[in-house]
């Protein structure tokens, strides 16, 4: 469904994205993961035709995005990391304007407001102004928004960042629900139990390259399954080990207090990037 | 082909809700011109024969459409590209960048048409009579649409919104003052003039003065209208 040949982005002496090649199929959910400034974000927008990519190229349902942009915007939905409704419509006028741009005959595009509106629970706040909604209505709309049209492909660029953790939770649920309806997912994020809980497969980006490419358990079984945590006094120290044996013995050779548990995806960061997923 | 409906559509969805205060917001600057130009400054004063409030209104009309049509698709389109980045919903939508900007220039337009309008109706107010035919007000929209589109361009060329105010100071404001809005650009200095002659604005003015006056002699002499004068006494009392 995405296919990404060499893409590569430069600011200036800068380079964003290096090289990045990439296959999604047809109904998967794909995590990009990774810290800020890892690309993420630029590889979205490039795959979205709102920057244009140094080199390499992409296709999205089998069209190029630079050379077949009217097919590729109709086949592509957009939910970007800032929120950026329309503060001086209401809701449902939001997807008004949404569908009218994209074409979409009256008559089907008010039974597919409705349909949305009651998809992402907002029916009963369809005529209120956006600007007097929370942050997770807001995102809840913006799905809509990017659904409206039918695309076969949706990119959420960061989708739950700065929501509660049971917003978030019914933002998970949305992003199944929709995949299971055959929407393909993009989604960027750098929360790992995100990626975690979501994704079929996740990238991990960093400093503009693909540095991993895997389904989360067979990544954590690459780096170990179990995990030492310890303090040697300036910091947190790592050590991966693939039984709880292993790991229960080498913890027993420290003198600090120590942590055994089992590998998340944010240990295979530590241990692929050297350094931890900040915010 | 019609996307540009679609554009124009939502302009006029939010215009519709703001137009009380889109209105009464327009009218303060235009109004004060009004007052201390028309009334207070030009009530002795008398331009080629006729009174100043004659001279100064058209002035204002032109000077009223090309601020607000320039400040209706401007400021907003230059926020929604760098603050609200509404403008990324119209990139990925499969509309042309040709029928994005003629509806956002239509918008503007049609808001710089009705604050002219307004100006129109307050100069009768206070006693001026100009001539609007059809060609006044063909003069008037093309000032709309012209000013509308520079500020699609100042907009999307601005990096930032200080840069807009920038560009407003710079290019908008001396235009309001200089190009025959108030006074004769003959008057000035030949190589001033000169300078004025080659700004839009200068020709808006003269084009609507010429409008105004042509048919406001031929009216006058047919006693059709009343003398401002008149008004103006009649208003004293």
């Amino acid at each position: 469904m995405i296919e990404i040949n060499g893409l590569t982005k430069d600011f200036g002496s800068l380079r964003a994205v290096d090289r990045l090649s990439l296959r999604i199929q047809k109904g998967e959910i794909f995590g990009l993961l990774g810290p800020n400034g890892a690309g993420k974000t630029t590889t979205v927008r490039m795959l979205t035709m709102l920057t244009r990519p140094t080199a390499g190229e992409a296709y999205i349902a089998g069209y190029e995005v630079q050379r077949d942009l009217a097919r590729v915007r109709h086949a592509i939905g957009v939910v970007p990391q800032h929120m950026n409704l329309d503060q001086e419509l209401t809701a449902r006028e939001n997807l008004e304007l949404h569908g009218r741009l994209y074409k979409i005959p009256r008559a089907e595009r008010h039974q597919r407001i409705e349909e949305l509106l009651s998809f992402v629970e907002l029916t009963d706040r369809a005529d209120e102004f956006v600007n007097r909604f929370s942050g997770g209505m807001k995102r809840r709309l913006m799905i809509a928004r990017a659904l409206l049209h039918r695309p076969q492909v949706l990119f959420l660029d960061e989708p739950t960042v700065g929501l509660d953790p049971q917003t978030r939770r019914r933002m998970w649920d949305l992003v199944r629900r929709m995949n299971r309806e055959g929407v393909t997912v993009l989604l960027t994020t750098h929360y790992i139990e995100e990626a975690e809980a979501l994704c079929h497969r996740v990238g991990i980006m960093d400093r503009g390259k693909l540095i991993a490419l895997e389904t989360p358990a067979a990544l954590k079984e690459q780096v170990g399954s179990f995990v030492v945590e310890g303090f040697d006094g300036a910091g947190a120290t790592y050590a991966f080990f693939n039984t709880r044996e292993e790991a229960v013995g080498y913890a027993g050779s420290l003198n600090e207090a120590v942590t055994i548990r089992e590998a998340t995806l944010e240990d295979v960061f530590v241990k692929l990037t050297g350094r931890k997923v900040r915010d | 082909m019609l996307d540009f409906y679609t554009v124009f559509w939502r302009e006029m969805l939010s215009f519709r809700r703001t137009f009380w205060k889109f209105t009464a917001t327009r009218l303060i600057s235009p109004f004060l011109y009004l007052v201390a130009f028309g009334w207070g400054l030009g009530r002795n004063i008398t331009v080629n024969g006729a009174s100043y409030l004659d001279f100064v209104v058209p002035g204002i009309i032109a000077l009223s459409a090309m601020t607000v049509s320039f400040n209706a698709v401007g400021v907003s389109l230059n926020m929604s590209r760098l603050y609200h980045k509404t403008l990324e919903e119209y990139l990925l939508a499969p509309v042309s960048s040709f029928s994005f900007v003629l509806g956002k220039v239509l918008a503007g337009a049609v808001r710089g048409l009705v604050a002219a309008l307004i100006i129109l109706l307050l100069g009768f107010l206070f006693g001026a009579r100009p001539a609007a035919g059809l060609g006044f007000f063909a003069v008037i929209s093309l000032t709309c649409v012209l000013f509308a589109a520079l500020g699609v361009v100042a907009a999307m060329t601005a990096p930032s919104h200080e840069d807009m105010a920038n560009f407003s100071t710079f290019v908008i404001l001396p235009m309001a003052f200089l190009c025959g809005t108030f006074f004769r650009a003959e008057n000035l200095p030949r190589p001033v003039a000169d300078l004025i002659y080659c700004l839009p604005l200068t020709h808006t003015n003269y084009a609507l003065r010429a409008l105004a006056a042509v048919s406001l002699h031929r009216a006058r002499s047919d006693g059709a209208i009343p003398d401002p004068e008149d008004v103006l006494v009649r208003l004293r009392f």
